[in-house]
């Protein structure tokens, strides 16, 4: 049995690298006593299989991770209860929220995923000229890049990957250097493009300060969907959506709200909104 | 000062070793009737956060109800840059706490070259370097581990020194330092409560002796007061079942070195290898109880989730019934999941590759076994007592059980060390590459060699080091003799840091100003290959006008007054002198633990004794190797006979 777990990452846990993550979930699902399946050969490791990597010291509200559990011992484990049973175990800001089985056909995290919606904190910008930055960048046929790519400096246009951009207003009280924020949805294939380049890509470049991946998306036949399917076993917390001024050490950070100050948008975002969890 | 720190790492390398939020952390509340502990490692996170001796007692002092203890370890240079430029405090992982606000800030020192970081966190927490220039609101600086065992090079910057197990001296101290916080500490207190704690048996007040030279010569260091005692006792915890510490060992969330759950199987080690330190200071041997062992291991790996458990101690196969307890271990499963043992250190014999066996079902990559000599003669004068035999049993039992790459510790510029001893090393590693052929195609043996430095409480303790020209020459020598020999690599220890740990190790009060300068320029991470100096350490010394060659490499006498004469490790000097005697004379010696006592002074000056389970020792032998090496060995039983062959607590 497969299944898929969706947890949120934030607040001093931030600063622990895509690796990390990996480790800890390792000893995690060890403590939690689950039916791992394991690999072949001298030094057996659990299968899990990880989603896009998150760069150190950004958060996420949308991290997913595959686990593949023995069979017939899993279809003994309660999955709603799934949740509550792994987040105590994790450390303070790591939180699971969701849960759901899928096929061991469907294609993978990496393969599935096609965009990342993220939250970006420009420290030392106002809301109107990021507004003129964001708009100014909308407007533009090509963004032409040079990037390293096995050791080359390759010429690439970030246009086609920018699905998304829009303005959410000044930074929370709690942001540690105040500024403006906006929202962007990125393309994750054919490559992924990193929030860093975005920023990078602006004239001139904007700082980068606290940085959330909000959502992933999978655009499957013009339609979009999160990566859980129907029927995942949702926390309350989740549903609830839990106000996203809360970035405190506590555990009851959960969803974001998710209003907008949509300065222009091809319409991916807004779609993927409406249906953004209404699964429950 | 979360809010301050959040923005720096996000420009630091590393960021997840300063967040702290480790499975089995706490976030104690610090209050004006409790003093507060920061334990401090001056290295980074992850040499620093696995440290045994720093989790056992941040557990014991937050267990007080006078008492809080947190945690800092070295920032890397990006971000001590940053704090500084900002003008930030070192800091607390637990709760991020300015180090300003503890009472005590006290450091592991387990290796001598970390003495510069000591300094530049003691400035990071805006405390002055010196003890003699801090105030009443200052912490007080303290340090405990093995490198106190001379504390003189460090004695300036340091308020008190903590000799041997901390466990119980913990206690003692933070009862007089909080009647001094309650008090308020008035204007001249400190001064008075350092001499308080002087009183405390194992704690060592530098302020409160006299050092007097005749000449370039120590003459002595003396107490300035009639209470303050002459000689500082070490303390010894006289049954470790007493402590199952750490009861919730820290689980890092980024990686460090001895990345497992580790489990101490006993303390002190009376093999008696005379180069050893470690083993000198730490007896008698205190087992702990083979149930409590389990135990410990059985609910560590519950909590933690690790799959790994090392038991930890210098000799971990002499743990009476080691064989049982690590089958028993082998055999369990924690969490659904198979459980490996590793033991960190083994004996060269083929009863530890039978261990090694048993431990390791999985892949066989690597085995590492310790020599530490070339030549049967010089193993006599360190009395590790190994023949060449028994090493390649244990070689050809590793090979022959699946392992294909052997590593071999050595050191080199022992006492009476001939070119001879050197290239018996070369000799020991073609060997056993030769024995590895039989079993597979291309072995591969690594040759891992240390300079020696003496240290103070060992037999060697008089014995000047050999030049960083002489150790490079015999290194060379190595080189050559093994260039030709496929499978044989051969790694060293540069042998310009071998002389700087060498002035730190039997330096005096003096040294402390080198130290100083050379951490003013700049010289911290000094342990570290790509930032250590030799010539900062040598203009240092210059500066001060004083002379490397006399402190690291003269011949100490009988007589001499040595910088540590005022402190004990319950070991008798007359002992300790006979030890070196023999050693000159090639005549090794048993291990005290089965064998008659020889009056060294560690148990019966403290009247604790050793803690064996099994009056008989493993596989049959009594000697270096655990093997039974037969009436052929030429051993000289020194000391008076027992009263009772039999060991254990009365």
């Amino acid at each position: 049995m497969r299944i898929r777990l969706r947890y949120s990452k934030h607040g001093k846990v931030r600063f622990t690298s895509h690796r990390d993550v990996a480790r800890i979930w390792e000893r995690v699902l060890r403590r939690a006593e689950l039916p791992l399946a394991r690999t072949e050969g001298f030094s057996p490791r659990p299968k899990m299989h990880f989603g896009l990597a998150l760069s150190t010291g950004h958060e996420s509200l949308g991290e997913y991770l595959d686990v593949d559990l023995r069979e017939p011992e899993a279809d003994e484990i309660d999955l709603g209860m799934l949740p509550e049973r792994l987040s105590p175990l994790l450390p303070l800001g790591i939180e699971v929220e969701a849960v759901s089985v899928i096929n061991r056909s469907d294609p993978s995290l990496q393969e599935a995923v096609t965009s990342c919606v993220w939250r970006i904190e420009v420290p030392g910008q106002s809301v109107d000229s990021l507004t003129s930055a964001v708009a100014a960048m909308l407007a533009a046929d090509a963004i032409p890049v040079v990037r390293e790519r096995k050791g080359k400096q390759v010429a690439d246009d970030l246009r086609p990957g920018i699905l998304h951009l829009s303005v959410l207003g000044s930074t929370p009280d709690d942001a540690p250097q105040a500024g403006a924020v906006f929202e962007a949805e990125l393309a994750t294939q054919p490559r992924s493009i990193r929030p860093a380049e975005l920023l990078a890509a602006f004239d001139p470049p904007l700082t980068e300060g606290r940085v959330c991946r909000i959502y992933q998306w999978i655009n499957e036949d013009g339609a979009t969907r999160e990566p859980l399917s129907q029927g995942a076993h949702v926390t309350a917390a989740a549903i609830a959506g839990a106000p996203r001024e809360d970035y405190s050490d506590d555990r009851s950070h959960g969803r974001a709200h998710h209003t907008q100050d949509s300065v222009g948008s091809d319409g991916i975002s807004d779609a993927a909104d409406a249906s953004a969890f209404d699964f429950v | 000062m979360w809010p301050q720190l959040e923005p720096l790492l996000a420009k630091v390398a590393k960021p997840a070793r300063y967040i702290g939020l480790e499975d089995g952390s706490q976030r104690p509340e610090h209050a004006n009737d409790r003093v507060a502990w920061l334990l401090a490692y001056p290295d980074t996170y992850e040499i620093g956060l696995p440290n045994q001796g720093l989790q056992i007692l941040y557990e014991i002092l937050n267990e007080r109800p006078d008492a809080v203890a947190e945690r800092a370890y070295a920032p890397w240079t990006d971000l001590e840059a940053l704090l500084r430029e900002q003008g930030l405090p070192l800091f607390s992982l637990d709760t991020h706490r300015p180090a300003t606000d503890f009472d005590i800030i006290g450091f592991n020192l387990s290796a001598e070259l970390t003495y510069t970081n000591l300094l530049n966190m003691v400035d990071l927490a805006g405390t002055p370097v010196r003890s003699a220039d801090r105030l009443e609101h200052h912490p007080l600086i303290a340090a405990g581990g093995h490198c106190t065992y001379n504390p003189e090079p460090i004695a300036d910057f340091l308020d008190f020194v903590v000799l041997g197990d901390g466990e119980e001296i913990v206690a003692e101290i933070t009862e007089v330092v909080v009647k001094w916080k309650i008090s308020g500490r008035p204007a001249g207190s400190r001064a008075a409560m350092l001499r308080e704690l002087s009183h405390v048996s194992g704690v060592y007040v530098p302020s409160m002796y006299d050092v007097t030279y005749d000449g370039s010569a120590l003459a002595g260091i003396t107490p300035r007061f009639a209470d303050v005692p002459e000689i500082v006792e070490k303390r010894t915890v006289a049954d470790l079942a007493d402590f199952p510490y750490p009861k919730n060992q820290l689980v890092p969330l980024t990686e460090v070195v001895h990345d497992r759950l580790n489990v101490e199987v006993f303390r002190g080690c009376t093999r008696g290898c005379r180069f050893c330190q470690a083993g000198m200071i730490t007896r008698p041997v205190r087992e702990r109880p083979a149930e409590q062992v389990r135990t410990m291991v059985e609910e560590g790996l519950r909590r933690t989730g690790y799959d790994e458990v090392a038991l930890t101690s210098l000799s971990t196969a002499d743990f009476s019934g080691i064989e049982d307890l690590v089958r028993d271990i082998a055999d369990s499963t924690s969490n659904n999941s198979p459980v490996s043992v590793s033991l960190p250190s083994l004996r060269v014999d083929a009863f530890g590759v039978g261990i090694a066996t048993q431990l390791q079902k999985g892949r066989r990559t690597g085995l590492t076994f310790a020599p530490e000599a070339g030549t049967w003669r010089m193993r006599q004068v360190i009395n590790k007592l190994i023949r060449e035999e028994d090493l390649y049993s244990a070689v050809e039992a590793a090979y022959a059980n699946g392992w294909r790459r052997v590593k071999l510790y050595f050191l080199t510029g022992l006492p009476t060390e001939t070119d001879e001893d050197t290239l018996g090393i070369a000799e020991l590693a073609r060997n056993c590459v030769e024995l590895g052929k039989k079993y597979t195609k291309s072995p591969s043996v690594t040759v891992s060699v240390g300079g020696f430095v003496p240290k103070p409480f060992t037999p060697f303790q008089w014995f000047g080091q050999n030049t960083v020209e002489e150790l490079r020459r015999k290194i060379n020598l190595l080189r050559d003799a093994t260039r030709k020999s496929h499978g044989v690599q051969v790694k060293w220890h540069d042998p310009k840091a071998t002389m700087v740990e060498g002035i730190m190790s039997r330096g005096d009060r003096r040294v402390g100003a080198a130290i100083e300068t050379v951490w003013r320029n700049g010289g911290t991470f000094q342990e570290w290959s790509e930032c250590f100096d030799l010539d900062l350490w040598l203009a240092a010394m210059e500066e001060h006008g004083l002379d490397p060659d006399w402190y690291a490499y003269r011949h100490r006498t009988e007589t001499e007054v040595l910088p540590w004469d005022h402190l004990s490790a319950g070991l008798h000097k007359d002992f300790l002198w006979q030890d070196w005697r023999d050693a000159l004379a090639e005549v090794g010696l048993p291990d005290c633990r089965w064998t008659p006592c020889y009056d060294c002074g560690a148990c019966t000056g403290y009247s604790i004794e050793h803690i064996v389970a099994s009056a008989t020792p493993p596989a049959g032998g009594s000697q270096g190797t655990g093997q039974d090496l037969g009436s052929s060995v030429p051993v000289s039983l020194l000391g008076r006979k027992p009263e009772s062959a039999s060991v254990g607590a009365e």
